[in-house]
């Protein structure tokens, strides 16, 4: 492992220090083709908002990956939403970007401006207050994210028992990362060299929750902090245990994320749910990536609840999220893309979401 | 454009524009409001003087914040879109929407406020409307206010020509209206210094035009933020302009709950700050001016127009890379990850 302590006295590097490190990576690189993954939709952000692309190597490829919990939101999941919000006349409560994605049949933004009750709140736990408040009125809270966000939900839930509300019902939205990774490894679809592992799902996952599922595979995984000298030399090092094929986990992230996590964070996502298989756009289902409410809080769960009419059927659309979500394309590879979406009027996930890499690369990467 | 008015629409970016330039100026088009200004600005026949004429409706939660609620917010707002056109404000008119349950304190609280805020923008309110609105059919209250301004001719900077080199100033740190905002929608405990930069700029840029006769352009930058005002610049004057990031004045609590909830200091909305473009040879006296002013003492230079018939907007970041900085698109909401 890196020494951590070295790599924490560097965290405030400076202009001329960024220079060096884009100068050693050029070296290091020299000319041969790699490519790395950001796994993270954070780091895919603000690799484009700081422009660290135009820095680096031409034959040093940046690909991004599916770490954006907006994106990899399935378009069945939100039909289904839609549907049963629509059917059991359900008001909905959620946060983030959520609303504007597009199904089949609109998004809930669309839905909200029909006429139907659709809260955005900037955090989950106001959903307690406002089905306290409104008894009369049945609630469909949207529980969205990844690691990170989970635990918020988690305490939110245990606050809606406590409280004991009836009229507020929960649907998982919930994804987990390291499973995600290696479906991603296994498919193979996009041959790579080394990952940049996520800063803020590795403070509650430590290093601990990647190595059970790298330790298979032989790639490099550096977690790095989003600052944009932190991802250069997090670049600097990934780069130097590609070419010294030394493989597993790497923390240059010291300052938030520590070998076992926030083990107080884990235990209270496990008292609320366990782990089921999830469907993720554009990699369909994954075993043991989702999390769903464990029976003694079943009563709240919306899926075992509200039953839908009909199967839901998927319509075609031009969107290539998926593909960019696995990295085998780029976003302006999309024939779409900045045309007829843009984040104004996005046609997929990936241009909705502030974390997608389609509305990154319409953000920044333009000229 | 969907074919149903969403909540972006209204959210001072991209979709708010499209929606004036595509939808109210097709019907509505006249020289006045095709300035596209923070007010308009219209001459009196048969006067020399001429006048401006703004209204802006408050629609705000929470109603009370720290260093401010919606009353004072509903004047200061008015006045100083009547002073970025270079008009003294003279009259408010105060339309109150409220809904049905509103506490009367909390009310009395508002119209204190309101006529503090008048007082210290030396405006007074000459004609006022009230309505009440069924429970939920409004959220506690909406206050819509007009105000009008004497726009004195050496104050009138419409006509004078941006150019190439010409300098672009900001008032002071960015962002802390926005993110204090959000901070307090997630009930996040927050230090005394955390709080809205809400204030009256009608003295200092009303000054600052008196004394500076090539102040080109000035803007206060509310929602949308700076990043939006210097898009709007650009495409008015169908001209470039670089910013530097390292020159951006953000305070420490912005910078790190910025970090925090993934959004850019640069969109976040400002309600006590602007944004001017004068010339190079008036810039560092301009600065010495404002520095005089506790509201603008951090006044900076945060970068230049580079080029003419080239509508862009970039920004240098601080690790010296250069890339495009877009307008505000669609709603401002906190990361999910
Ligand atoms: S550009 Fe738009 S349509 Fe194309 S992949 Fe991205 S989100 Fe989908």
């Amino acid at each position: 492992m890196t020494n951590l302590s070295v790599i924490n006295q560097l965290t405030k590097i400076g202009k001329i220090e960024v220079e060096f490190l884009v100068r050693e990576i050029s070296q290091l690189v020299s000319n041969e083709n790699y490519t790395i993954m950001e796994f993270c939709g954070t780091h895919t952000h603000e690799i484009s908002r700081y422009g660290i692309r135009s820095l680096l190597p031409k034959s040093l490829s940046l690909k991004s990956g599916p770490g954006c919990p907006v994106c990899v939101t399935a378009e069945e999941d939100i039909d289904y939403i839609i549907q049963i919000v629509e059917k059991y006349d359900l008001s909905v409560i959620t946060f983030g970007d959520i609303v504007r994605v597009p199904g089949s049949k609109g998004s809930l933004s669309y839905l909200k401006a029909k006429g139907k009750e659709v809260l955005v709140v900037y955090s989950p736990l106001e959903s307690v207050k406002i089905a306290k408040n409104n008894p009369n009125k049945n609630y469909l809270l949207i529980g969205i994210g990844f690691e990170t966000t989970v635990p918020t939900l988690a305490y939110t839930i245990k606050k809606i028992v406590e409280e004991d509300l009836k009229n507020i019902y929960y649907f998982s939205l919930h994804k987990l990362t390291p499973p995600a990774m290696k479906a991603l490894l296994d498919s193979g679809e996009v041959k790579l060299d080394g990952i940049i592992g996520p800063g803020h799902v590795s403070t509650i996952l430590g290093v601990k929750g990647w190595q059970e599922i790298l330790k298979d595979y032989k790639i490099p995984f550096v977690i790095m902090g989003f600052e944009p000298e932190d991802i250069i030399w997090g670049i600097y090092i990934l780069i130097q245990k590609i070419k010294k094929q030394e493989y597993g986990v790497f923390n240059t992230y010291g300052r938030s994320v520590s070998f076992e996590g926030n083990l107080v964070a884990q235990e209270l996502v496990n008292e609320v749910f366990y782990i089921s298989e999830a469907n993720w756009r554009g990699f369909g289902i994954i075993p043991n990536s989702g999390l769903e409410l464990k029976p003694q809080y079943q009563y709240l769960d919306a899926k075992k609840i509200f039953l839908l009419n009909e199967p839901i059927k998927v319509r075609k659309t031009g969107c290539r999220c998926g593909e960019v979500l696995r990295g085998v394309i780029e976003p302006y590879q999309c024939p779409l893309f900045a045309k007829v979406c843009t984040p104004d009027n996005p046609k997929g996930p990936c241009m909705v979401s502030s974390e997608g890499s389609c509305a990154a690369y319409y953000l920044y990467e333009r000229n | 454009m969907s074919n149903l008015i969403l909540l972006s629409h209204g959210s001072g970016g991209d979709s708010t524009r499209q929606l004036i330039e595509k939808e109210f100026l097709k019907f509505l088009s006249n020289p006045i409001l095709n300035e596209l200004l923070d007010s308009g600005v219209f001459e009196i026949p048969g006067s020399s003087f001429k006048m401006a004429l703004t209204t802006d409706s408050y629609v705000i939660s929470p109603i009370f914040f720290k260093n401010g609620d919606i009353g004072k917010l509903s004047v200061f707002g008015t006045v100083n879109d009547l002073c970025v056109v270079g008009a003294k404000p003279l009259f408010l008119s105060l339309g109150l929407i409220i809904e049905e349950g509103l506490d009367i304190n909390d009310l009395r609280k508002i119209i204190n406020s309101i006529s503090e805020a008048a007082n210290e923008a030396k405006v007074k309110i000459i004609t006022g409307d009230t309505k009440v609105v069924e429970k939920n059919k409004g959220d506690k209250i909406f206050i819509n206010t007009t105000g009008i301004g004497i726009v004195e001719s050496h104050r009138d900077w419409r006509d004078r020509p941006v150019q190439k080199g010409d300098v672009v100033i900001v008032s002071g740190p960015i962002g802390d209206h926005g993110i204090y905002i959000m901070l307090e929608r997630l009930s996040i405990q927050t230090d005394e210094e955390v709080k809205s930069d809400l204030a009256n700029l009608s003295e200092v840029v009303l000054g600052a035009l008196d004394r500076f006769d090539q102040i080109k352009f000035v803007r206060d930058a509310t929602r949308g933020g700076v990043a939006t005002v210097l898009n709007e610049i650009s495409q008015k004057y169908n001209l470039t302009i670089e910013v530097y990031e390292e020159e951006i004045p953000v305070r420490e609590w912005v910078k790190n709950a910025s970090e925090v909830l993934g959004i850019d200091p640069i969109y976040s909305a400002n309600e006590g700050k602007f944004v001017m473009i004068i010339s190079q040879n008036q810039a560092q006296d301009l600065l010495n001016y404002l520095s005089l002013y506790p509201l603008t003492k951090d006044a900076k230079i945060i970068g230049y127009v580079t080029d003419i018939n080239k509508p862009k907007t970039y920004l240098v970041t601080r690790i010296g890379t250069k890339r495009i900085l877009e307008s505000l698109k669609g709603d401002i909401l906190p990361r999910i990850c």
